[in-house]
């Protein structure tokens, strides 16, 4: 079997709980008892004689890991997927779940990669470590490209390999005595890493919230903007625009409120802008329009949604220079520090790819693949919206927020699963403020979408 | 406030505005220099400047993370190349050769670097595509890694999990264990663990006089001790660091040695991080993988990479072993927590990277790599012969890329100084690896041949 073909047959995403290794919290030994399972028959093997009396070291599991709930949210999606398939073999499942990139990436910029990959096999062409920022070509195309006239420059630009990194080495940054709040619902990395670095309290299972972190619900009702006068004073706003997953792209008018309201509070703002190409309307695509943000804010953002990269790995963190911590010293140093100790760098064949991809032929390729899955979008949003649905999102980004008042939506999500075999995300899955909903991903092949949509109709009709 | 810690002079004379870089460049000086109150005058900045702009910043009411301000300096290697980058600007036709940082410079096999252009190409076919891969790593490369390095030990491919890095998994790992562990690590050690340890929240302050981080376990490993840590004298830590083949002094443990390791983790409860980064370079019968010692499975993860293995520094792949019989105190398997960082914090290591690996363990791949890294071992035997002959006591080079040369008497940052003044060549100070490395200087011998010969000839004009 070829490389590239035990690869690509391989490129699922485990899933999180197939994968646990069962545990043995009680301290007295325990027998192991192996119970091999086959289909249609049942054969129990007795538990083994001897008892095995496991070692345990005397390191204490970290307390906030003990915190999680459950998995990361979109492992337990793939596992649910696995198990249905296990369950229909023959289903053809349509996967409007988590939200992967389908469609190929254009050539000028995969050229640009294997030109690099086989380049490195040349004197000439060889390069080592690269800049632990990420390569100045790059960096220079980044802020050119997305944040001209906005007073960012090449070294405020951090290169990586992708914002759900960044946002982990931005928590490093900060640590466990600043407090946050996050929009409700909002993308699952932002709470769950700052679970992780010790910034909250327990989960309080009656409200579905973690003790500690400000949840800004986000709903219909206030147009997918918290009202801020009810918003506590956090350190650290996390403000995804365009939103996942309910889509909605802030205004000009409502991202200036969010820069005031950090200002008044001295809070630092992340601003994930990772959709931000999917915009349709003149909203604002960077934090930075909005005068005063570089004071406050940081902006976070990926190749994975424009370019495909998802598998590729590359996205870029900016941090203007005048951002300061209380005591006046500047983020960035530290930003810098964690990326040089804690990271080495950002791929070069995949930096190779996202210099190609702000090359204007590569803008251009770009948008025409984002241009694809906003029709995709478009599809899916016309489906629901005909089936007498309240639908969100969709205009500038690539997720439909469909509403379902009253009932639970990993019911929901099942229901779909198994009566049309098409993977959605429950919105429960975002926080609280997403039950209620489901977020329907745009991202696949044409085909499959349209496919989808009709089973949806035959669901739904 | 900036402005409070700024020593103020007594009349305050006009302000004017000042670029915010300026300031930020004076931010650190002036911070280094504050304690104690140096007498203005002495410093090149106008305090009156600075203070009067530091008046018109705004600064956030986020606190810093404590942590950060407790670390010394940057990280040890940018620090090298600032030096390098001053000396070319003193000598701008100086041709400097580089033994600092740890750098690979010999191109990647042929068969390798192919193997990721075709993939990459074929990423912009509709068979070709892949998108999202699983967080622990592409199947066919866990199980090329468990069966290429662990063949000769009981790991599985699901204990593996492929990363962009050595670095990257270290922090992951901290990050995983939280701020309540403490840490020993070998004395001179790889900087990334106590850095890490120290952002993390491990680590107390720094105490100048000792160079040593409060709370951090320093296990001295030097000529004396055959560079392997008297256990007798180590106290409990919850992790040990320990690198083998050792970065920066070359060593590889012995099997007795890693054996008395595991005896006291056991012992002691606590979890060993092996870093085998450099297990490549292994030329005797030196354990390649901690899993080679009985009753390691239960007490360690091993964390390596294929930088200094393919000539990966750019492209970024790396891969840890977690066992399964590896627990927590209450039982928890440190396994699960692992996959549960890597699928939050991480998104995996790039497709193409993981491409290449492969590519790197199939039969012609892991032969032409064998040259790679032969040819690098060649290179540490010339500059081992350079010292040798001139009379330097050296360490190393036998087993890994690194030769780790004494100066008694001498504080390793002049001794460094003085080679790149004097010969051009950068190299490390031992002292960057912790005060066990003081006296010393790691010299690396990654480098094309003629520099490592030209090296040599600088070298033994200097100390003849």
């Amino acid at each position: 079997m070829s490389i590239t073909q035990s690869l690509s047959t391989s490129m699922i995403s485990s899933s999180s709980s197939a994968f646990l290794v069962p545990t043995q919290l009680n301290s007295r030994p325990q027998s192991v008892s192996l119970q091999p399972k086959r289909v249609g028959l049942c054969k129990c093997v007795a538990a083994p004689q001897e008892e095995k009396i496991a070692f345990k070291t005397k390191v204490s599991r970290n307390a906030n890991l003990t915190k999680l709930q459950a998995g990361y949210l979109f492992p337990e999606i793939a596992r649910r997927k696995a198990a249905h398939l296990l369950k229909y073999p023959d289903a053809q499942v349509i996967s409007l779940g988590i939200g992967d990139t389908t469609e190929p990436i254009p050539e000028v910029i995969t050229s640009a990669m294997a030109k690099r990959a086989y380049e490195l096999s040349t004197q000439e062409g060889y390069s080592g470590y690269g800049a632990e920022q990420g390569e100045k070509p790059l960096r220079a195309a980044i802020a050119s490209t997305y944040y001209r006239g906005l007073g960012i420059e090449e070294n405020d630009i951090f290169v990586s390999d992708g914002a759900k990194c960044d946002i982990s080495r931005l928590q490093v940054v900060f640590g466990a005595n600043v407090t946050m709040a996050v929009q409700d619902p909002s993308y699952p990395a932002y709470v769950d890493s700052s679970v992780i670095m010790g910034q909250t309290g327990q989960f309080q299972k009656d409200v579905e919230k973690y003790g500690n972190i400000e949840y800004m619900k986000c709903s219909p009702e206030n147009g997918f903007f918290p009202d801020l006068s009810t918003v506590a004073r956090t350190d650290i706003i996390f403000f995804c625009s365009p939103n996942n997953p309910t889509g909605a792209a802030a205004t000009r008018e409502q991202l200036t409120r969010l820069v005031q309201f950090a200002k008044d509070n001295g809070s630092i703002i992340v601003y994930d802008s990772a959709y931000a190409m999917y915009t349709s309307d003149d909203n604002p695509r960077s934090i930075f329009e909005i005068p005063g943000a570089k004071e406050v804010a940081i902006e976070t953002s990926s190749f994975s949604k424009y370019a495909g990269f998802t598998g590729v790995r590359l996205g870029w963190t900016v941090v203007p220079k005048e951002l300061l911590f209380s005591d006046g010293f500047p983020v960035a140093r530290d930003f810098n520090r964690i990326v040089c100790t804690c990271f080495n760098g950002a791929s070069n064949v995949s930096q190779a790819g996202g210099l190609a991809c702000l090359s204007p032929e590569g803008l251009g390729a770009m948008r025409q693949v984002i241009g694809f899955y906003k029709e995709n979008t478009d599809i899916i949003t016309e489906t629901f919206s005909s089936l007498g649905f309240k639908v969100y999102g969709g205009k500038n980004a690539p997720y439909v927020w469909v509403q379902f008042p009253g009932q639970s939506s990993w019911d929901v999500f099942s229901e779909i699963l198994e009566k049309t075999h098409v993977v959605t995300t429950p919105g429960s899955g975002f926080g609280p403020a997403g039950e209620g909903f489901v977020r329907v991903s745009a991202f696949g092949h044409r085909q499959n979408i349209l496919e989808a949509c009709k089973r949806f109709k035959q669901l739904y009709k | 406030m900036l402005q409070l810690l700024i020593p103020r002079k007594p009349n305050l004379k006009g302000c004017h505005q000042k670029k915010l870089e300026k300031i930020y460049e004076c931010y650190e000086v002036v911070q280094a220099h504050l304690l104690p109150v140096v007498a203005l005058g002495q410093l090149e900045i106008d305090y009156d400047e600075l203070a009067a702009a530091a008046l018109r910043c705004y600064c956030t009411k986020v606190p810093r993370n404590v942590n950060m301000a407790k670390l010394r300096n940057g990280y040890l290697f940018p620090e090298i190349s600032i030096r390098e980058l001053q000396h070319l600007e003193k000598y701008p036709h100086a041709k400097l050769i580089s033994l600092g940082i740890g750098d690979t410079t010999e191109p990647i096999p042929e068969n390798i670097a192919l193997s990721m252009a075709n993939y990459a190409r074929d990423l912009s076919t509709a068979e070709g595509y892949s998108g999202y891969g699983a967080e622990q790593g592409n199947k066919a490369l866990r199980k090329a890694i468990a069966d290429t390095f662990y063949n000769h030990v009981p790991v599985k491919e699901t204990e593996v999990f492929v990363s962009d890095g050595a670095q990257c998994d270290i922090t992951r790992f901290m990050l995983l264990l939280g701020s309540n562990a403490t840490i020993a690590v070998q004395d001179p050690s790889f900087p990334a663990y106590i850095d890490s340890s120290v952002i993390i929240g491990q680590a107390g302050d720094f105490e100048d006089e000792v160079g040593k981080y409060y709370d951090i376990e320093y296990m001295k490993c030097r000529p004396e001790n055959n560079f392997f840590p008297d256990l007798t004298s180590t106290s409990k830590t919850d992790i040990i660091f320990f690198c083998s083949p050792h970065n920066p002094t070359g060593h590889a443990a012995t099997r007795n040695q890693l054996e008395h390791l595991v005896e006291f983790a056991r012992d002691n409860g606590s979890i060993i991080v092996f870093d085998s980064a450099y297990a490549a370079y292994i030329t005797d019968d030196s354990p390649r993988s901690i899993f080679e010692i009985p009753g390691a499975r239960e007490v360690a993860i091993e964390i390596s990479s294929f930088s200094k293995f393919a000539g990966f520094t750019g492209v970024r792949l790396g891969w840890t072993v977690v066992p399964e019989e590896l627990l927590f105190s209450n039982g928890y398997p440190v396994i699960n927590d692992f996959n549960r960082i890597m699928c939050t914090c991480f998104n995996g290591a790039s497709n193409i990277a993981q491409v290449g690996g492969l590519a790197s363990l199939s039969p012609e791949g892991f032969q032409a790599v064998r040259s790679l890294v032969g040819y690098y071992k060649e290179n540490a035997k010339i500059l081992l012969e350079t010292f040798n002959s001139l009379g330097v006591q050296v360490y190393g080079g036998r087993n890994a890329p690194y030769v780790w040369a004494q100066f008694p008497g001498r504080k390793s940052w002049d001794i460094f100084t003085e080679i790149l003044e004097k010969t051009h060549i950068t190299t490390v100070p031992g002292s960057g690896f912790g005060p066990g490395g003081e006296e010393y200087l790691r010299i690396s011998a990654f480098g094309h041949r003629e520099s490592i010969l030209e090296a040599s000839k600088r070298l033994e004009n200097l100390f003849s």
